[in-house]
């Protein structure tokens, strides 16, 4: 089977079956979630409890502090972003909890012993961690435009949003899969999880900005994805927003971010069964 | 499926350690294409994880293993492809139907979205569990759930079906019912079944051959009734189990 140059067309339908096959397993994978979040929502409503009381009480209450406002607009306006980056992380980041779970049931064996490529098993559960996600923007869009907080509602906006969403749930769910893959029990998982939360939220520009922060913690929260996430929704969410690092930065990094995690999650990901 | 000459299952001096435990040790054997193979053995004598590593979920530590001539070391993907395999836990999704079980693994396996419905449909009827393919499989009694993961487990035609203790756990009904579809679906899919047990009754009447475990090694290999025939006479499964794996049970009130 030489690779001539009439096999070139054999060889792009090939590749299309290929690829139409790697996204067939991820989106089974990712489909599984979505269902099963149908048949129970109770979790997707009981959480979207806690953004909101960031936003009510929180966000009123920080709004009458001055010197926390630097982009000149409203302090509600610069809280809702951050709060919307800060609940698709904390649902994210005990994603991985869910993968120990399911070792310990017996449901990871079935997707293990399944010829599909641990890469397409780490995406779709990434992008099952997405849906979660969305739905937090819904239920934090809603509030916010309650509040009276200049949302754009743009369908490019919009849009983009969206996948930014999608982008940083599969970021922070595929680290919290890395950390599962690696400590093995629920027990230490809890502790580790609380541990790192904290640090990512607080260590950003989600609810301050960076300006008001001492230096050595500026330099931690320009290496935190988060605040690149936040920065983007910031410029996305707002009628009128705009990014500090620039909106291509915010994608690369992102994105950088996030093939690294899948490609370390893929080779990990196979020893929760071991 | 693949029509290879030589034998579908295959170990050779196959071994893994857990740190300082040798948990399988040096194991050789063959399994026949077509054939009902039991494991037997006490608890902790290595019959999961000589399973777990013909099914590719742990590399050996030594020692060669194949799967229609795939070396699972080596192409783990195309042993994947062959095999199905009922782990000891439950492995079918409680929240999910068992039709959307169904549906997760016949999307896995790749099995073409045309022949998809059809497929799903006739093996949820040929294991029994038409009725009940709308419910939560949390509400499945034990039976039903291995009966699914045996469906799931089948729907892309493998070469091999592995089974860790499938039937350990269920009433007598249960482990019957398990069992007729098993051997209705061997006679349909003429796949090797490879399975491990501890009822003894079972192996006897399941399988063509059987695999005496212990301690990590193969202690016996044969069809049940050679295996009887070592210690003569009267002697039942029960007994070779008890002579070869050095667990006889104390006459009651011989104990001290």
């Amino acid at each position: 089977m030489s690779g001539g140059p009439s096999s070139g067309p054999v060889r792009r339908t090939a590749m299309l079956d290929s690829a139409g096959a790697y996204l067939t397993q991820v989106f089974a994978v990712a489909d599984a979630e979505v269902i099963k979040l149908r048949h129970d929502p109770t979790d997707l409503i009981s959480r979207a409890v806690q953004p909101i009381l960031w936003l009510l009480l929180f966000g009123q209450v920080m709004a009458h502090v001055r010197g926390l406002n630097t982009t000149g607009g409203d302090y509600l306006d610069f809280l809702a972003p951050g709060i919307l980056a800060q609940s698709v992380l904390f649902v994210a980041i005990f994603y991985g909890l869910s993968a120990i779970w399911e070792r310990d049931l017996g449901v990871l064996h079935r997707y293990m012993v399944s010829p599909a490529p641990r890469s397409a098993l780490v995406i779709g559960k990434a992008l099952a961690s997405s849906s979660r996600g969305l739905s937090q923007a819904v239920v934090i869009y809603a509030c916010a435009a309650l509040m009276g907080v200049g949302l754009s509602f743009r369908p490019v906006d919009l849009a983009l949003v969206a996948g930014l969403i999608v982008l940083a749930s599969a970021l922070f769910s595929t680290f919290s899969l890395i950390i599962a893959c690696i400590v093995k029990t629920r027990e230490r998982f809890m502790g580790v999880g609380q541990f790192l939360t904290m640090p990512i939220f607080f260590a950003s520009n989600a609810i301050y900005p960076l300006t008001l922060m001492p230096g050595w913690l500026r330099v931690v929260a320009r290496i935190n994805p988060l605040s690149y996430q936040v920065d983007a929704l910031r410029c996305l969410m707002l009628k009128g927003g705009h990014s500090q690092f620039g909106l291509g930065l915010d994608a690369g990094v992102l994105l950088l971010v996030t093939a690294l995690l899948i490609v370390i999650a893929t080779r990990l990901y196979p020893r929760l069964t071991q | 499926m693949d029509v290879s000459p030589g034998p579908i299952v295959s170990a050779k001096d196959l071994t893994r350690r857990f740190g300082t435990v040798l948990a399988v040790d040096h194991v050789s054997l063959n399994i026949a294409a077509g054939e009902l193979f039991g494991l037997i053995g006490p608890n902790g004598a290595g019959k999961s994880t000589l399973m777990k590593m013909f099914t590719t979920m742990i590399p050996p530590t030594s020692g060669r293993a194949t799967i229609a001539g795939f070396d699972v070391a080596v192409q783990p993907q195309e042993v994947r492809k062959r095999i199905g395999y009922v782990p000891q836990l439950l492995s079918a999704d409680g929240e999910l139907t068992g039709y959307e079980n169904m549906l997760l693994s016949a999307r896995l396996y790749l099995i073409p979205s045309a022949a998809r419905e059809s497929r799903v449909q006739a093996a949820l009827e040929m294991m029994g569990l038409t009725d009940v393919k709308n419910r939560l499989v949390q509400t499945y009694s034990g039976g039903m759930a291995r009966r699914l993961e045996i469906a799931q487990s089948t729907l892309h035609r493998p070469a091999v079906l592995f089974m860790d203790e499938p039937t350990v756990g269920l009433d007598p009904g249960g482990r019957r019912a398990v069992w007729e579809h098993v051997r209705a679906l061997h006679r349909e899919m003429g796949a090797a079944v490879v399975f491990s047990t501890h009822y003894m009754d079972e192996a006897e009447a399941v399988c063509d051959r059987l695999a005496l475990i212990a301690h990590g090694k193969v202690a016996a290999l044969g069809t049940p009734d050679e295996l009887k025939a070592r210690l003569g006479g009267q002697a039942s499964l029960d007994d070779v189990f008890a002579e070869l794996t050095n667990e006889r049970i104390a006459p009651v009130g011989g104990g001290q």
